[in-house]
């Protein structure tokens, strides 16, 4: 089973598949999300967006189980409902309503009383910045405005979980890093568990301490973020001049010997070289084939050799 | 250390019992409406023909040269056939966006992301449809029996036509059901209310035209039971003691408008989803 962290799962699946017509957007995957923030990386059409809308209750997988907060999906949606907070990926809002009157509006059909409802949508709108622009209409605002307001209407009842379905899409580079914090602030400071969607690798990286790795509808890798970036073995950044100017020949001998090898940029690659052998491996590796070793860096594992590993992309 | 930290608190109060979420979408859809003047304009001028009718009783019960306007069951019957114009217009007003404005903003996936089923979100759009045409229908009628009952003085017209007080509740209630299932379920199918309007009418008339053409060739009220219109005067008749004005057997009528009422549910069952799968 996939499983992330030590602390009790707030979300289980267990051979969980879901079939779009003759597709299959989740494949017999079983993982546990444990508590706090959790990451849930994967390419576009990977089957994160389903895992979150299959959660929720409004897609019924084909097989399987899952529980989210100890409570079965199939049997309790409502109680699940009531318990967590739904961020989705589109643009979403009620027409014709300003946006202190929308995310109150969330807070009663979540069930808050009508004082207490509105109280908190304006608690909850400075928190995530729209304190001055809340007496506008939702329809006014701007893509980054309805990113946060998103935030707000999921926030509104006090959830005990959060799924965040691409809370960065379309912001600008200053509202992304706000937006962050605000996702960082809610898991390490404020206790609100949370899974959080994304295919941006900097984004988990920055707001998460455990991350699910998802593939064509499989779960690739699971686990505490600092310890799947743990090397096995060394990495470094490479530069080199083959004597046919081809540098595929070498990358697929590199490959050949064991060494993980994809490009970054144009002529750099990242070589992950495993054992103790380090730099001295691929100095000899080069000499052999008469390869000029132009820039070797040694380099810290990110995020992006996990998930390049566990996705196999090259 | 900031004095009040304006930062996210947890919530410490108590939560409403669940299945009261249809309330808050009735109320919040009734606030909005009333919030509009044309709408409520639109209201208003739809008791004109109460008021008028209340000058007729008024009239009957003090003017001795007047009696010939005392009120009959068929007066009833007749007022809430006047409404029928209002009704369209209301529905049209009302329903068309009520679910359609939700798909364009996308906003189901956020209704159906809280502790709320979906029927509990038909039942809610419903009633907002339901509330405004009950204000032109069944409300005006009833307090027109009031008004009768006032200006008599006496529970004589009440006691020999005690039959009244069903019937036009009844009638008012299939009416105002077949009305607002349909057009909740037309709403349920495009994302935009304008189109959803001209469907509507598209379908009241059409019915309508059709059962004029086969009457123009058949000259026989017995396909009367295509027209929407026709379905309602039919059984409107029988609710109220009186000759049915078609050939269509009652049952046959009822059967249509159940028909309808059925279908819508079913539409609605079908869109309206927290996601919208293609496959």
């Amino acid at each position: 089973m996939a499983e992330t962290g030590s602390v009790a799962p707030v979300v289980t699946l267990d051979t969980v598949t879901v079939m779009y017509g003759r597709n299959a957007a989740l494949r017999d995957v079983t993982a546990a999300f444990a508590g706090g923030a959790v990451g849930l990386l994967g390419p576009n059409g990977a089957g994160k967006s389903t895992m979150i809308k299959s959660l929720l209750g409004f897609v019924a997988p084909d097989r399987g189980q899952m529980r989210v907060l100890g409570l079965d999906v199939a049997r309790s949606p409502l109680e699940i409902r009531a318990r967590v907070g739904y961020m989705p990926e589109t643009d979403g809002h009620i027409p014709g309503m300003n946006a202190v009157s929308f995310v109150a509006y969330c807070g009663e059909l979540a069930g808050l009383p009508r004082v207490d409802a509105m109280q908190r949508a304006h608690e909850v709108l400075f928190y995530v910045g729209l304190g001055e622009a809340r007496y506008r209409n939702v329809e006014t605002y701007s893509t980054g405005m309805k990113q946060r307001i998103k935030l707000a209407q999921a926030l509104v009842h006090d959830p005990d979980l959060l799924f965040l379905d691409e809370p960065t899409n379309g912001m600008d580079p200053k509202g992304r890093d706000e937006m962050l914090d605000l996702v960082r602030d809610l898991a390490h400071n404020k206790g609100v568990n949370l899974i959080l969607s994304s295919h941006l690798l900097p984004d988990v990286e920055y707001t998460c301490d455990d991350v699910v790795v998802m593939h064509k509808g499989r779960i690739a890798t699971a686990g505490p973020i600092d310890a799947l970036k743990q090397p096995r073995g060394r990495v470094y950044e490479l530069r080199v001049k083959t004597p046919s100017g081809e540098i595929e020949p070498f990358i697929e001998l590199l490959r050949a010997r064991g060494l993980e090898c994809h490009a970054t940029d144009e002529d750099v690659m990242r070589v992950f070289v495993p054992g103790d052998g380090g730099a001295r491996d691929l100095f000899a590796l080069a000499a052999a084939e008469r390869v000029q070793v132009r820039h070797l860096r040694p380099s810290v594992p990110t995020l992006e050799d996990v998930f390049a590993n566990a996705v196999g992309e090259q | 250390m900031p004095i009040h930290d304006q930062g996210y608190r947890r919530y410490g109060g108590d939560k409403a019992p669940r299945g009261q979420a249809w309330m808050v979408i009735a109320r919040n859809g009734i606030r909005h409406m009333l919030g509009k003047r044309a709408f409520l304009g639109l209201l208003l001028l739809s008791w004109f023909p109460f008021f008028v009718r209340a000058v007729q009783i008024y009239a009957a019960a003090n003017l001795p040269q007047a009696a010939f306007l005392a009120p009959t069951p068929e007066t009833f019957r007749q007022f809430l056939d006047q409404q029928q114009i209002f009704v369209f217009f209301v529905t049209v007003y009302v329903g068309a966006g009520l679910i359609a404005n939700d798909r364009r903003a996308n906003a189901l996936q956020i209704y159906l992301s809280k502790p709320l089923t979906r029927s509990e979100y038909v039942f809610g759009k419903l009633a907002i449809l339901m509330t405004f045409l009950l204000i032109v229908t069944w409300l005006p009628a009833i307090v027109l029996l009031i008004v009768q009952l006032a200006f008599a003085g006496n529970f004589t017209f009440l006691r020999n036509n005690i039959f009244l007080f069903p019937a036009i509740t009844v009638f008012a209630f299939i009416q105002v059901t077949l009305v607002a299932t349909a057009m909740l379920a037309l709403s349920s199918l495009s994302n935009s209310s304008r189109y959803v309007g001209i469907l509507y009418s598209a379908v009241i008339f059409f019915t309508q035209a059709i059962y004029g053409v086969l009457f123009a060739v058949t000259r026989s009220t017995s396909f009367s039971w295509i027209s929407f219109p026709a379905n309602l005067a039919q059984i409107g008749d029988v609710i109220f003691r009186l000759p049915p004005k078609y050939e269509t057997p009652w049952l046959v009528s009822l059967l249509v408008i159940a028909g309808v009422i059925a279908a819508s549910g079913l539409v609605l069952e079908r869109r309206v989803r927290g996601v919208e799968i293609v496959t």
